[in-house]
């Protein structure tokens, strides 16, 4: 009798985060929509998409020890393909981005052509991620990098990525990036309706994203993920090439980090080299570690508060913002280092340290 | 050599074949051409001074280091295949210092050890109810009082028994274990040296053991190292009578006991770094 009791017990504290998931669902869906102005909605929806690449981030770094440094090349990549597609929509059937024109001779180049096609621009937003996050994954964990080699080697990708956009202006925009988007398949991006159904879709990804993550975490995966994590060379004498495992995670993370991208190009109205370099990887690390890189709503909630921050105080503090964001990081590093989320964990454990 | 091999057939069971196998360290020569037949059924011992070789030839076996020579398991041969792909093929071994899984719980060490019995999609997957095979494993290692406890939380020896039943659970054919008594209490020894018989019918079981007395109580096969050979293989009291054995236990000349130190110094530093790659994961990022 007993025994049951502990086992619906364990059942219900199981589907606890899908609770959390649900409020939070309500709070961004239906709360955020009702209270704040168009302008802050919007701002909101950019944080979500963060929130999303943070969400992998979490996967690859919380629970798989991967420290990815470069999630923004993937996000970039997402945001770069809905940006084409977008700003071909804006050229109409056969035009060209005004840009080109601006910057060059008016010719397309090939790799354009297939982005006029919305179906084929979603499947990329999910399979270029993918497919570069599987090379690139292969061939680091194969050969076993790991640690600090990893995460500067994945920072330098997104170096390298910035810096080829920059290079590349009459293909890519170079450091203007790509904007002035005026629809999003088919919806005018200029009418207070559709960014608010855009925003909505972010929030919908956000929570899709989520639940993937419980999903994730609540598995057999989810727990051989920290295994490795934690003994990797352990890993092996269950018969498991560690490699794969971490693939796996990164290879999720990577499409996650796409996805939020695709989405933040129509929310911002822009995507340039300064939101996928490598300054901009590290604010998403930086949420991530705020809000707590091993739990599940952790680092989306950190990647919201962080996009907050950077707002509000830059707004209140045109030129010192940084200080006090950076001053935030070291009291959470230095007192809560596993992120503000382990609070309460953190709490519980002192008060049975005092009681005891 | 005059060592004698059960004939593979005898029983018409599985078995472990080890022959001429060799593994080099820079020149110093840690195994140096073992020939070895494990048997199903039998409780086989590998007992020697420190530096003998023992660990390094399980090392060797499971993937840890390269060796030269043949180990053949059902028609394969171990020797450069990589760890995982060892353990697929049935073969589980356990190490000096147990690595279990500390933050997760005995029961989800134990059910992460059955990882390779399932499809990709089922990994997918939360584990519902405990898989009858876990609940074996559990009940044969005695620790069901402690299923949801951390594993970190655990006494050695009881580790030492998870890491068994992890192996249980793995389906190992083969099992290495490599002191799996030490640090144990007389009474779990007792326990510990059960559990393998009653584990031990079925599959092939190799232990590395330095204490005599749990060697002398539970061991049908054994087999002296010394200095990367093999010296003597036989009954415990074939083994005690062996004026070899007793000249390396007991009566060593000085000049032996000066190689042996040596070789010794070289197999622990060896051993150190094994471990230190084996425990290198533990950190995290």
């Amino acid at each position: 009798m007993t025994s049951r009791t502990k086992v619906r017990d364990t059942r219900l504290r199981g589907y606890a985060p899908l609770v959390a998931i649900a409020l939070l669902a309500v709070l961004l869906l239906v709360v955020a929509p009702a209270t704040l102005s168009q302008f802050r909605l919007n701002s909101l929806g950019k944080y979500l998409c963060w929130a999303i690449a943070a969400v992998g981030i979490g996967l690859a770094w919380g629970r798989g020890g991967m420290l990815v440094m470069g999630q923004g090349v993937f996000f970039g990549l997402g945001g770069y393909a809905m940006a084409m597609h977008l700003k071909l929509e804006a050229a109409g059937p056969g035009g060209v981005p005004d840009f080109m024109v601006l910057y060059g001779d008016g010719t397309m180049p090939a790799f354009w052509e297939p982005f006029r096609s919305g179906p084929f621009t979603l499947a990329a937003i999910v399979l270029l991620p993918a497919a570069v996050a599987t090379a690139l994954g292969w061939l680091i964990f194969k050969r076993k990098v790991k640690g600090a080699y990893f995460a500067i080697l994945t920072q330098a990708m997104a170096v390298v990525f910035a810096t080829l956009l920059i290079a590349t202006i009459k293909e890519t925009g170079g450091f203007n990036g790509l904007n002035q988007f005026t629809t999003f398949f088919g919806y005018n991006l200029y009418d207070p309706v559709n960014k608010q159904m855009v925003y909505s879709i972010a929030a919908g990804a956000l929570i899709g994203c989520l639940v993937v993550a419980w999903q994730l975490y609540r598995s057999r995966f989810g727990e051989l993920l920290v295994a490795t994590r934690d003994a990797e060379e352990r890993v092996r004498f269950l018969g498991h090439d560690p490699a794969n495992i971490k693939l796996v995670a990164f290879v999720v993370a990577a499409v996650m980090a796409s996805i939020g991208g695709a989405l933040f190009a129509p929310i911002a109205g822009i995507i340039s080299p300064s939101d996928v370099d490598a300054t901009a990887s590290i604010f998403l690390i930086a949420g991530v570690a705020l809000g707590g890189r091993a739990l599940l709503l952790g680092p989306a909630l950190g990647a919201i508060t962080v996009g907050f921050g950077r707002t509000y105080l830059s707004e209140q503090f045109p030129t010192q913002w940084t200080y006090f964001l950076g001053l935030l990081f070291v009291l959470v590093i230095l007192l809560l280092p596993r992120g503000v989320g382990d609070l309460p964990r953190a709490l519980r454990a002192g008060l049975r340290g005092r009681s005891a | 050599m005059s060592i004698q091999h059960h004939a593979p057939d005898e029983l018409g069971h599985d078995y472990l074949e080890i022959r001429g196998l060799t593994v080099d360290f820079d020149g110093f020569k840690a195994v140096d051409g073992v020939d070895l037949t494990l048997l199903q059924g039998r409780l086989h011992f590998l007992i020697g001074p420190n530096g003998a070789g023992k660990t390094t030839l399980v090392d060797a076996v499971t993937g840890l280091v390269a060796g030269t020579g043949l180990a053949r398991y059902r028609n394969q041969d171990l020797l450069g295949m990589r760890s995982h792909r060892i353990v697929r093929a049935g073969i589980g071994r356990t190490f000096q210092t147990a690595t279990v899984f500390e933050e997760l719980t005995v029961l989800q060490n134990l059910d992460i050890a059955g990882g390779i019995h399932r499809r990709a999609w089922a990994m997918a997957l939360a584990r519902r109810g405990v898989p009858a095979y876990v609940e074996q494993a559990l009940e044969a290692i005695g620790l069901q009082d402690l299923r949801d406890r951390p594993a970190g939380v655990l006494a050695h020896g009881q580790k030492q028994w998870l890491e068994i039943g992890m192996l249980l659970v793995q389906d190992a054919k083969v099992m290495l274990l490599d002191e799996p008594v030490a640090g144990m209490s007389a009474e779990e020894r007792e326990e510990t040296g059960e559990l393998l018989r009653r584990i031990g019918y079925e599959r092939t079981i190799v232990v590395i053991e330095h204490d005599m007395e749990f060697v002398r109580r539970f061991a049908d096969v054994v087999t002296v190292m010394h200095a990367g050979t093999v010296l003597a293989e036989g009954s415990v009291s074939e083994i005690q009578a062996d004026p070899r054995v007793q000249e390396v236990y007991l009566g060593r000349q000085l000049d032996a006991v000066a190689d042996d130190e040596g070789a010794a110094e070289v197999e622990a530093q060896v051993q150190a770094e094994v471990e230190a790659t084996v425990e290198e994961g533990g950190r995290r990022a």
